[in-house]
């Protein structure tokens, strides 16, 4: 095997740029590193930041979808094909596959680090249900790409400008009514999250959840991504429900860049 | 098993590890981990009067050797800490604040703060490498160092620890400098500084660009300065730098302190850190006929 890199950024250039949705912008490069569906990367913008992003693509083409909304994910959506990235990673324990017919519920951009995980799924095992919940129809994400794993596509959006008005979870609460799954994976709101992993408690099928929290060393070292003790950056993204459902602050508070609690 | 206890200004631990600040430390649920992993002791992330973001990312790089972090003091304010030291007081065993401040004035109203959330001793970060106006640009001045822990010691009943910079010319000025304010234990070493640069960019890694390196590279540089405050001052030590192994702590005693801080190998061991130190610890005690942790401090510096 070989001996493990060093935690340092890598230089990577962006050989493809693709606007997804007005807001959400996907980046691929070339990078053989081996990934899994769930794990994530430090991605690193010179002169800018350094910020975890999910991988959407996890073969030899790595992919993330940038949904701009801070000065590092902004500063990403201005990149263009040629420019330079540092990568460090792939980081954290990323979705673990089992067998059967599964449950995969996502909401708004929580999409992009699931799509890698449906296409696997649906190669091996009977066809997934897969929920796409957005606000609106132009912020759907990935609708295609999931209907042509052949899986069973449900989308939702709170308006009703797209498939069916409602959120992803009252789509999942009736996929769980009408059939039985062996695994349920979600990423998305935390609220949606919860109450996804509330919801599967009645088919006793276990939860996958993604995670999402602030980040800086990305190693397990500096404590920013913790919640309850548990090291997001390396223990997660991708836990169990069991683990975090007791968790007093899942889907009540986060904690920005000074450690401080806030309201997710 | 050998004696493993270490009392330290008065504070009994069950083993000499105490976590380093810095690492684990933002909440007090990741703390009271490491309590209940095993540590001696921890001391909390530095706090400061306001909450604090720190520098952009990059904040860490690896190097052979260990690795180079400025992370810029973030911390969410005195105020918001309380409520993490509460959890991190849970398991019931000796929590150290750590704080910093811009002055002396500064320091002791932290300090006051910290007492009363319970804390059993203060560490006072006068040196952190890179943070301007704060850390060693205070930690590097013989005159300040004994002006902010003598105002501090006379603000508190709590013992009182300084951390001390090796990026300075004599650590000894600075420790008995530290030690005529009154400091009850010195620790040494905080993180030499560093700098990693991006070859094709051009450019340093780290948001910050200047860093401090810590892990096993820097453990012959702490083991020197432990070594050279034994002979200087009469108060007892803290060894930081680069321990990663029981002998390596052995090291540190022999040199001349009396505890010992961890940080870098947490990346590595994780939960097992503490545990895995105090059996090597033990095996490098009982191979070499010694009782207690306690009879190395300072052997090393002959029979006199």
């Amino acid at each position: 095997m070989a001996q493990r890199s060093l935690h340092r950024p890598r230089l990577v250039t962006i050989c493809e740029k693709k606007a997804e949705t007005p807001l959400v912008t996907t980046l691929r490069w070339k990078d053989a590193t081996s990934a899994r569906p769930g794990q994530y990367v430090m991605v690193w913008v010179p002169g800018v930041d350094e910020i975890p992003m999910s991988l959407c693509d996890t073969g030899s083409l790595k992919g993330i979808a940038v949904h701009a909304k801070g000065e590092a994910t902004s500063a990403l959506a201005r990149l263009h094909v040629g420019d330079r990235i540092g990568v460090r990673g792939p980081y954290g324990h990323g979705f673990r596959l089992r067998p059967g017919k599964c449950l995969v519920v996502a909401g708004g951009t929580g999409i992009a680090c699931l799509a890698p995980l449906v296409e696997r799924l649906a190669r091996r095992w009977p066809r997934p249900s897969v929920v796409i919940g957005a606000k609106t129809r132009s912020e759907l994400l990935f609708v295609d790409r999931m209907r042509r794993t052949g899986a069973e596509v449900v989308v939702t959006t709170d308006d009703g400008t797209a498939g069916r008005k409602g959120f992803a979870t009252d789509a999942a609460y009736e996929l769980l009514n009408r059939n039985r799954y062996t695994q349920i994976y979600s990423c998305g709101p935390e609220v949606m999250m919860r109450i996804t992993a509330s919801l599967a408690q009645c088919q006793s099928a276990p939860v996958q959840l993604s995670l999402e929290r602030y980040m800086k060393c990305g190693i397990g070292i500096c404590d920013s991504c913790s919640m309850g003790g548990i090291h997001i950056c390396i223990e997660g993204p991708v836990l169990d429900a069991r683990r975090v459902m007791h968790l007093p602050e899942f889907g009540k508070y986060r904690r920005d860049a000074c450690g401080r609690r806030e309201k997710v | 098993m050998a004696d493993l206890t270490v009392e330290i200004a008065g504070l009994r631990l069950q083993n000499p590890f105490i976590l380093a600040s810095g690492i684990w430390g933002e909440t007090g649920a990741t703390l009271a981990r490491a309590l209940r992993a095993g540590a001696g002791a921890v001391v909390t992330k530095s706090i400061g009067t306001e909450p604090r973001q720190g520098y952009a990312n990059p904040t860490i790089v690896e190097v052979p050797g260990g690795f180079i972090n400025a992370m810029g003091l973030p911390n969410p304010g005195i105020d918001a800490y309380k409520e993490e030291l509460e959890t991190a007081l849970g398991p019931g065993k000796p929590v150290i604040g750590s704080i910093f401040g811009a002055d002396a004035r500064e320091f002791s109203a932290l300090a006051r703060r910290m007492e009363g959330f319970g804390v059993a001793a203060l560490e006072l970060n006068l040196s952190c490498p890179h943070a301007k106006g704060y850390g060693a640009q205070l930690g590097q001045d013989p005159d300040i160092t004994r002006k902010v822990t003598s105002v501090v010691k006379a603000a508190v009943r709590i013992p009182v620890f300084v951390k001390l910079t090796p990026n300075v010319a004599s650590i000894s000025a600075i420790g008995k400098a530290a030690e005529q304010g009154g400091a009850d234990a010195l620790c040494a070493v905080n993180t030499l500084r560093g700098m990693a640069i991006d070859l094709d960019l051009c450019r340093p890694v780290l948001g910050h660009g200047m860093g401090g390196y810590s892990g096993p590279g820097i453990k012959p540089v702490g083991v020197a300065c432990v070594y050279e405050l034994f002979k200087a001052v009469r108060i007892p030590l803290i060894g930081i730098g680069g321990i990663s192994t029981g002998e390596d702590a052995a090291e540190y005693l022999l040199a001349g302190a009396a505890a010992l801080q961890v940080g870098s190998i947490v990346y590595k061991k994780r939960d097992r850190t503490f545990r895995d130190l105090c059996r090597e610890l033990d095996r490098f005690l009982a191979s070499h006929r010694y009782r207690s942790v306690r009879s190395l401090t300072g052997k090393a510096h002959g029979g006199s």
